[in-house]
């Protein structure tokens, strides 16, 4: 029996990591057959990445963009164990960047004070945005997927009325550009200066530590496993015991304050203030690099690593005169590739299971005659 | 399983630690074989210059910027590199380009486009020796030349020409996103339609607000904007709004007796929009190409214009074309608007 066991972990550590190579492959092949197509060489574009992308400075680049895709990630990925489609991240995280941005600019409290304010005034404002979804969802039935995109689009609305000179928000000193008001030195987040790479964000190990946390929760408490199991049946989930509109509610709330910490990174490490070229449409990121790490903690980390490791090179590839476009092409062949082999794979996986378990029958059908014949 | 799936996600994981870790302390410019900035100006010059959304192709602003680089190219001979930004551009990906273009050895670097101000601001001290050129901000450094224009005061003469076409005495004006620098159009040109004549009344309508900055790249927006104008009244109507305008043209041009003001180029003369050219009774011209031209000019002599320069009405930064001869009745008029925004006579608000 334990010789079975270790079989199939094995078998299913192999399947598990066909899917995304598989993608990868399929993506990578789909991607030089577009360069190709631009009259280009695909191998020298390849190359071109590879080389630029492991340079110093892009692994600091990389960094600082995995660490606000990374939080995008898991956001996403609370709503999708739970079988919640959170489309609303997106403008959770904006709304959330903006309120504590107005907060940080208005305090003028020491740093140690200052930070973790910001950051938990940034999570309520995007657990209250996203628990608006997760209430109507529980007690008028109202689909989450139809409220969260409408509630993206009220946010935009609050935040152009608010972010204007006289109301929340104040004109920049070229007049350009309108903000709110800059941090205080004392609240910019700590960060590490690494020389001629660039400056490293702080940020990066509170999304370690979300990350570890998302890992913690979901995997090894009560509380996660009560989540995991609404997500595979709500049916099931009830029978045994688990409230499903509680489930509903908290988890939205969760995800959604996640959420809030996406904007964080730029705010507290890089911008210092919320302006209107905040980076806008991380949330729909956030989803596909949840696909792609299939809402494993380590997956998603690896997802947001590649996404920053795409857009710095890619970015590199127009300056060497490749077609620009070519980032968006990669960007959906490789989510679309993951999608369909992770399906493959699930039907590849499911027919294996179903002939072993077949032939395990036969086998024990055949042991029981045998033993009839024998008494 | 469980513990082979957490042993093997924790390999992968060293694994590409320590990958990261082997290829620390080379930058990409350490690789990079290209040798710096001092091989520019043998044959000719290198232009780079990065241009904001949309790019070269615009019809308006971006290819009004890229008008004064081919000129400066003809000239001088040389090469331009352009590179575009994205909507999804961050901090980060825009001083990558610009530090980009440094780092390659061209001289000039133009950033088309306020929102290249901070990064602009970042990467100038970075190359001390490289010439930057910013459009429509102005950046605090050595290096760079700050190219603005006085938008308000074009939209002025722009309103003043509305105030004295107009038979219904109601006009309109359609601004991309309310941001400030589009904010100095709708305050100019609602001036010049009140100093001009006070009991016309103005129409503003913004197509989009706040970060949302869709406005500007959204003809349907904009063509649906400038027909709910027409059927309130309004028989003139000035949009700027980036190719938004396109469709607030065709509306107007839709609706007999009314006349279109066009923003940035001499839209009359756009093949794109010959269709709608007899109802664009003139454009609001901002001479962006004078501007990068005049830099570019600048640094090929040797001597960089660097600081502030402002391309007022006063040096024909900003003008009101003329094109199809809509407006040569009213000359006379707009020549004495202009000469008194020029003596300091008429100071044109840059706030609505």
């Amino acid at each position: 029996m334990k010789k079975l066991t270790r079989r199939i972990d094995k078998e299913r550590l192999l399947l598990g990591l066909a899917a995304p190579l598989l993608a990868l492959v399929a993506a990578l092949v789909v991607t030089a057959l577009v360069i190709l197509a631009t009259g280009k060489n695909p191998g020298e574009a390849f190359s071109e990445m590879g080389s630029y992308g492991i340079a110093s400075d892009s692994q600091v680049y990389i960094l600082n963009k995995a660490t606000t895709y990374y939080l995008a990630g898991i956001a996403v990925a609370i709503g999708f164990r739970m079988n919640l489609f959170n489309i609303g991240v997106d403008g959770q995280y904006r709304l959330a960047a903006f309120i504590a941005a107005v907060l940080g600019g208005a305090l003028t409290a020491p740093g140690w004070i200052a930070i973790p304010l910001i950051i938990l005034c940034a999570m309520a404002t995007g657990a209250l945005w996203a628990g608006i979804a997760g209430f109507l969802k529980v007690t008028r039935g109202v689909s989450e997927v139809i409220s969260t995109i409408m509630l993206n689009a009220i946010a935009t609305s609050v935040i152009a009325y608010l972010l204007q000179p006289g109301k929340l928000a104040e004109l920049d000193e070229a007049g350009t550009t309108v903000r709110t008001t800059p941090l205080p030195k004392s609240s910019y987040f700590f960060s590490i200066d690494t020389g001629p790479s660039g400056i490293l964000w702080g940020f990066l190990f509170v999304a370690v530590i979300v990350g570890i946390a998302y890992w913690f929760v979901l995997g090894r408490t009560r509380f996660g496993f009560d989540l995991r199991t609404v997500g595979q049946s709500e049916t099931a989930a009830a029978a045994s015991g688990v409230s499903v509109k509680r489930m509903v509610a908290t988890s939205m709330l969760i995800s959604g304050a996640v959420a809030g910490l996406i904007g964080m990174p730029t705010l507290l490490n890089d911008s210092h203030t919320f302006s209107n070229d905040f980076p806008a449409g991380i949330g729909f990121t956030g989803i596909a690099i949840a696909l792609l790490g299939r809402n494993s903690p380590i997956g998603i980390a690896l997802g947001a690593l590649l996404w920053g490791f795409l857009e710095r090179t890619t970015n590199h590839l127009e300056f060497e005169g490749y077609d620009k476009e070519i980032l968006g092409v990669i960007q959906g062949v490789i989510v679309l590739s993951v999608v369909i082999a992770y399906e493959v794979v699930r039907r590849y996986g499911l027919k294996r299971q179903q002939q072993r378990v077949g032939a395990e029958l036969a086998a024990q059908a055949a042991a029981t005659t045998k033993k009839q014949e024998v008494a | 399983m469980r513990r082979v799936a957490k042993l093997s996600a924790a390999c992968i994981a060293s694994a590409a630690l320590a990958l990261t870790a082997t290829a620390c302390g080379s930058t990409s410019s350490d690789n990079d074989t290209s040798s710096g900035s001092s091989e520019s100006g043998k044959n000719g010059v290198k232009i780079g210059i990065a241009f904001d959304v949309g790019g070269r192709g615009d019809r308006s602003f971006n290819d009004s910027a890229a008008r004064g680089a081919d000129k400066a190219k003809d000239e001088f001979g040389g090469e331009i590199k352009e590179l575009t930004a994205k909507t999804a551009d961050t901090e980060a990906d825009r001083e990558q380009r610009l530090s980009d273009l440094a780092q390659a050895g061209y001289n000039p670097v133009i950033g088309v486009g306020f929102a290249y101000a901070t990064a602009m601001g970042k990467v100038a001290e970075k190359f001390p020796k490289t010439s930057f050129g910013i459009i429509d901000s102005v950046v605090d450094a050595k290096n760079v030349d700050s190219i603005t224009f006085t938008e308000e005061q074009g939209s002025y003469l722009a309103g003043v020409a509305a105030a004295l076409k107009t038979k219904k005495d109601h006009v309109g004006f359609i601004g991309g996103v309310d941001t400030p620098l589009i904010k100095k159009f709708e305050a100019g040109y609602v001036q010049g339609v009140k100093d001009t004549k006070p009991s016309v009344k103005v129409d503003v309508q913004y197509l989009s607000r706040g970060t949302d900055l869709s406005g500007f790249s959204s003809p349907d927006k904009g063509k649906e904007a400038a027909q709910g104008m027409l059927d309130k009244g309004a028989d003139i109507i000035y949009t700027a709004a980036g190719s938004s305008g396109n469709g607030a043209i065709e509306a107007v041009a839709g609706s007999k007796g009314a006349w279109a003001i066009g923003v940035d180029s001499d839209q009359y003369n756009i093949p794109g929009l010959a269709k709608y050219k007899n109802s664009i009774l003139t454009s609001m011209v901002k001479n962006v190409d004078v501007g990068v031209y005049d830099f570019i000019k600048s640094v090929h002599d040797g001597k960089p214009t660097y600081g502030v320069n402002s391309y007022s009405l006063a040096k024909d930064g900003v003008s009101l074309a003329t094109s199809g001869g809509f407006i040569d009745d009213i000359q006379p008029k707009l020549d004495e608007a202009k000469k008194k925004i020029v003596d300091g006579t008429i100071t044109v608000k840059t706030t609505p």
